[in-house]
């Protein structure tokens, strides 16, 4: 923005080496990611595990390459609550729900699934609208680590009234606590949750479609992105909604400049609910070898 | 200093008056984007957005994520959301989790803020009862920008700007009042 006669700051041109390093030594390509956040987080890993500088972090992940696992952890979505945004789950149970109960099986991919407070959320309410039985979640994410501990449904107690107020203001019928138990701090959601969530690792930069779905959640996650990468998972999204499936973004994100964006309908501009368009979508050509 | 670019300001308890005064005293023509992070606690920054209308000499609008900041008017950080800006002047959204216990982040935005605009900004810190935003400032001030701070004396909070004062210093320390015509003269043609 200023003008650049003094060129690209040092720390820039760290974390670009990063991000090369990353994808040349693991696979692993965050330059889709949007720079300002990608920095903060890198920035955080290299104090986090006292690496000094993000250099001396690039050295370390040529090198140990057992620090991967951590690495993915602090670069990808962290942290979540359960009914976050109460007004959406509403809509899901008020309005979506019914429409999906015309599926005899339901599939729905939670897109970036971070520690599982949504899957749980989602699992909660399909379970209170009598649908649980014939649905499947698919639970993805970048991080195994993430991914485990969703699995584990393990909470500190610490957001457990927020959650409940957001699970009353979502509609709920019973009492949140009805679905967990609690122990010291923690509390433990109860498995039966999970007996129809799939956890699996998929990476929304490189990976494809692998299910149809009627519902795909994805909140919160493509604000990381950068516009073309953001487009890209839009048209990754309509190509595994059936027609008519819904699509539910974070309430503060905006799609309207993207390409992919014209797959979807609006069903509730401020809720970010979309409903994808009856037209056909030409399927992603493979990427360039 | 550059000419400026753009103006960041960061506050907190008490930071809705102060806002108004601010808001009410800036000059219509200010060419450049004012972004500005308050905790206030409000569950929706839209009615935030509507009382600073009704004072401002500027729009007031939330900041949208992938829209640039526009001179001559102020965008609010939504809240539940720590506020960042791109090297093309757009603003970018963080569910990342919270910085001194707030989200939005004065620190956050200040410093994301200062890596694009340098020397072309100007950070504002007023009256809170906490210490978001000194270390962003220090940031801000590192890559040349301008620091003001509201005095500590005359804010209805003192800790906060006490703390930018403490950590990154000032180049302007000033009492509310003033902020507004020392942004228009340091900022209109």
């Amino acid at each position: 923005m200023s003008d650049g006669d003094d060129g690209l700051d040092p720390e820039s041109i760290e974390v670009e080496l990063f991000v090369r390093a990353m994808q040349l030594r693991h696979g692993y390509d965050f330059s889709g990611y949007a720079p300002a956040s990608l920095k903060r987080r890198v920035r955080q890993l290299a104090l986090r595990l006292e690496s000094g500088s993000i250099s001396a972090l690039t050295g370390r992940l040529l090198h140990e390459p057992t620090l991967l696992p951590q690495l993915l952890e602090g670069l990808s979505v962290p942290v979540s609550d359960m009914f976050r945004d109460p007004a959406v789950f509403r809509v899901l149970r008020e309005q979506v729900l019914p429409v999906l109960a015309s599926y005899p099986h339901i599939n729905i991919w939670q897109a970036g699934c971070a520690n599982g407070e949504e899957v749980y959320s989602l699992a909660i309410l399909l379970e209170e609208a009598g649908l649980y039985a014939r649905s499947r979640i698919y639970a993805t994410d970048l991080s195994a680590g993430a991914l485990q501990r969703a699995e584990e449904g393990i909470y500190s107690t610490r957001e457990a009234r927020q959650w409940s107020r957001n699970y009353q203001a979502a509609g709920g019928k019973h009492s949140l606590a009805d679905y967990y138990s609690a122990r010291y701090d923690l509390l433990k959601l109860d498995r039966r949750l999970r007996r129809n969530v799939t956890f699996a690792q998929h990476n929304l930069v490189s990976d494809k479609v692998f299910c149809e779905a009627q519902l795909v959640l994805c909140r919160n996650v493509l604000i990381y992105f950068s516009n073309p990468l953001q487009d890209r998972c839009l048209q990754l999204f309509g190509e595994s909604l059936v027609r008519g499936g819904f699509l539910c973004l974070g309430m503060r994100e905006s799609i309207d400049a993207a390409s992919s964006a014209r797959h979807f309908k609006s069903i509730d501009a401020g809720l970010r609910l979309y409903q994808r368009n009856p037209d056909a979508i030409a399927t992603m050509r493979p990427p360039a070898p | 200093m550059k000419k400026p670019e753009a103006i960041v300001v960061g506050c907190s308890a008490g930071g809705l008056e102060a806002l108004k005064i601010l808001l009410a005293g800036l000059d219509p023509r200010l060419p450049q984007p004012l972004v500005v992070c308050s905790h206030t606690g409000a569950d929706t920054v839209e009615l935030l957005c509507e009382l600073l209308a009704r004072v401002s000499t500027l729009p007031v609008v939330e900041a949208i994520e992938r829209t640039p900041a526009r001179g001559g008017v102020v965008h609010l950080a939504p809240s539940g959301y720590h506020l960042l800006v791109e090297d093309d002047g757009c603003f970018a959204l963080s569910t990342d989790p919270r910085v001194s216990h707030s989200r939005p982040s004065i620190d956050v935005l200040f410093g994301a803020a200062a890596d694009v605009w340098r020397q072309a900004l100007i950070g504002v810190v007023l009256t809170g009862a906490n210490t978001d935003g000194a270390k962003g400032l220090l940031q801000v001030r590192r890559q040349g920008g301008c620091a003001i701070v509201q005095c500590p004396a005359d804010a209805m909070a003192k800790a906060m700007p006490q703390a930018a004062l403490d950590i990154a210093g000032a180049d302007y320390c000033v009492p509310l009042d003033a902020v507004a015509p020392l942004l228009n003269r340091l900022c209109c043609p």
